[in-house]
């Protein structure tokens, strides 16, 4: 009797086994074939030579390492930071209010705002940098507008604001949504008592709404940075040639200037510095 | 009260910086000259332009195949992912690999798989495309079966087992019928994801034929016209009509199990 038991329990934790095989396998052989893998080729390339029509030679060097230190590439490698950056703190500062309006509404219209934020993010990436290639250019709307009040025009296509203001356009809505998830959480009669007690409307925001909506301005802000940092689309099509970011430079090593290791060695820094800002948001928010 | 009020400036600005360009978009659509910045009447010569444009059609058709082909890969190997990471395995590592397409930059993703393709020398094309976006989907459909197993009954799985049935008798019967809605929803995304997918599909497919976006890309960078124009319009109401549409249905989907409670 007992070791009919036993035999059963032996043959279930076997067919468990073997569940976790059959379950498992298809999906992380996928991912090993065609994501470890690549990602180990690529960052595997930084210490080799190029080859002179793409490809690499397989000649140990670190005079890739060494390029990238150059003032020019830096540069470019700060610059891509600072757009980032300016785009992050900008839709944080429009997408607070913004999140804190609409968890706030009345239920029935809290879907509507929420939809009508989400609704341009679902349509095609590239149309939506080129709405803003017709507003920003020299006969487009903003200038017309400027017209208007005697001013103008002025070089807006083509600098570094052109880019900020598209990528804020692409990503605003990463922003509104975690940030909305947090507010929404929050529990209005916390910030009443606050009020009741005599704190003023920004003490309370400071010491009471900011602390535990901590989180949503985390998630949001690495949603928006992320995708900004190593974009080539909108610095291509709204920064011209004079404004590049590190995701143009990538590209081009690779479909350019075919130089592999090189542009591995550019993707591991934008790699790098991702990896940096998770953890930084991790300790953050496990402290907060 | 007062501070309040304050809040609707940028409430409103934000929603005057989303739809002001996509207004001026549908508009300069109907315009009757070829200038994308000044309009001169009204005229739909643009959507018939749109409509005989091959390059267009034929970037549509490839499109449509690629984000298929794709979105079955992505929701089989994604569906049994989610199952096994779930019930079979507690391993955070396991966890954070299966979502990392999801989290990676597609710059990276894309030229990783042009480094691996090349190295293997797989010939570059909408092939190489499916297998791309099959990556990234099946990462995402593997997270929206996930939320959906969190929520499921494990006693019925137990039960199944407990009288005898095997992993797979199991696994067809139970597992698969409870999760069904999430892996739709999952799908769907899936479909969604490679339909506008853009970087990845840009670096891995080599000379062959062109998606739409990869179209779209070219056209933009050529120059302003209101035929851009009047396709961006009708992408957009086909994408506003499908989330719409969306939101209608899982409003339905929630409320059903609602009634029954």
């Amino acid at each position: 009797m007992k070791s009919e038991v036993k035999a059963r329990s032996v043959a279930r934790s076997r067919g468990r086994r073997l569940g976790a095989f059959v379950f498992l396998s298809p999906g992380l052989a996928y991912l090993v074939v065609f994501m470890l893998v690549p990602l180990a080729l690529l960052l595997s390339t930084t210490v080799f030579r190029r080859g002179r029509f793409g490809g690499v030679v397989y000649e140990f060097t670190t005079e890739n390492f060494e390029r990238l230190l150059d003032p020019l590439y830096l540069g470019v490698v700060v610059d891509s930071l600072k757009i980032a950056t300016l785009t992050t703190l900008i839709a944080l500062l429009i997408g607070y209010p913004t999140a804190y309006v609409i968890a706030r509404l009345p239920r029935k219209w809290k879907t509507v705002a929420l939809v009508a934020i989400v609704l341009p993010f679902w349509t095609n990436f590239l149309i939506r940098a080129y709405a803003w290639i017709m507003l920003l250019s020299g006969p487009g709307l903003v200038n017309s507008a400027l017209k208007v009040f005697g001013l103008g025009p002025i070089e807006v296509l083509y600098t570094q604001g052109a880019i900020v203001t598209g990528l804020l356009y692409s990503y605003l809505p990463l922003m509104v949504l975690p940030l909305y998830a947090a507010i929404d959480r929050l529990d209005p009669q916390l910030t009443e008592a606050s009020a009741n007690l005599g704190a003023s409307g920004f003490t309370t925001f400071r010491k009471v709404t900011l602390p535990l909506t901590m989180p949503g301005v985390l998630t949001g802000s690495l949603f928006v940075f992320v995708p900004s940092f190593g974009n080539f689309v909108i610095p291509e099509m709204l920064g011209g040639s004079k404004s590049i970011m590190v995701g143009n430079l990538i590209r081009d090593q690779f479909l350019k200037a075919r130089d592999w290791p090189f542009g591995s060695t550019l993707a591991l820094a934008l790699i790098v510095v991702l990896v940096v800002l998770l953890v930084a948001q991790s300790w953050v928010a496990r402290r907060a | 009260m007062r501070r309040s009020k304050l809040l609707y400036i940028p409430f409103w600005a934000s929603y005057v910086f989303l739809y002001l360009p996509i207004a001026v978009l549908v508009v300069m659509s109907f315009n009757a000259g070829e200038s994308a910045y000044t309009f001169e009447g009204f005229s739909l010569k643009w959507y018939g332009e749109l409509a005989g444009d091959e390059r267009v059609r034929d970037g549509l058709i490839n499109t449509l195949m690629v984000a298929a082909a794709s979105t079955v890969i992505a929701t089989v190997l994604g569906t049994l992912l989610a199952v096994g990471l779930a019930r079979h395995t507690n391993s955070k590592l396991l966890d954070s690999v299966a979502l990392m397409p999801a989290v990676l930059p597609d710059v990276v993703l894309g030229i990783g798989l042009l480094v691996f393709y090349g190295m293997i020398q797989f010939t570059l094309g909408l092939y190489s495309v499916v297998l791309a976006h099959a990556l990234f989907a099946m990462a995402f459909v593997a997270a929206v079966v996930r939320t959906r197993l969190a929520g499921a009954d494990t006693s019925l799985e137990e039960a199944s087992r407990d009288l005898g049935a095997g992993p797979v008798t199991t696994f067809m019967k139970i597992t698969l019928p409870q999760l069904a809605p999430g892996i739709v929803a999952g799908a769907l995304l899936a479909f969604t994801l490679s339909l506008d997918e853009f970087v990845i599909a840009f670096f891995t497919i080599g000379n062959d034929d062109p998606t739409l976006p990869i179209v779209i890309y070219s056209m933009v960078r050529f120059g302003v016209t209101p035929e851009i124009n009047a396709l961006a319009a009708i992408l957009l109401l086909v994408s506003f009509t499908a989330v719409i549409a969306g939101q209608r249905l899982t409003k339905i989907g929630e409320r059903e199990p609602r009634a029954q409670d």
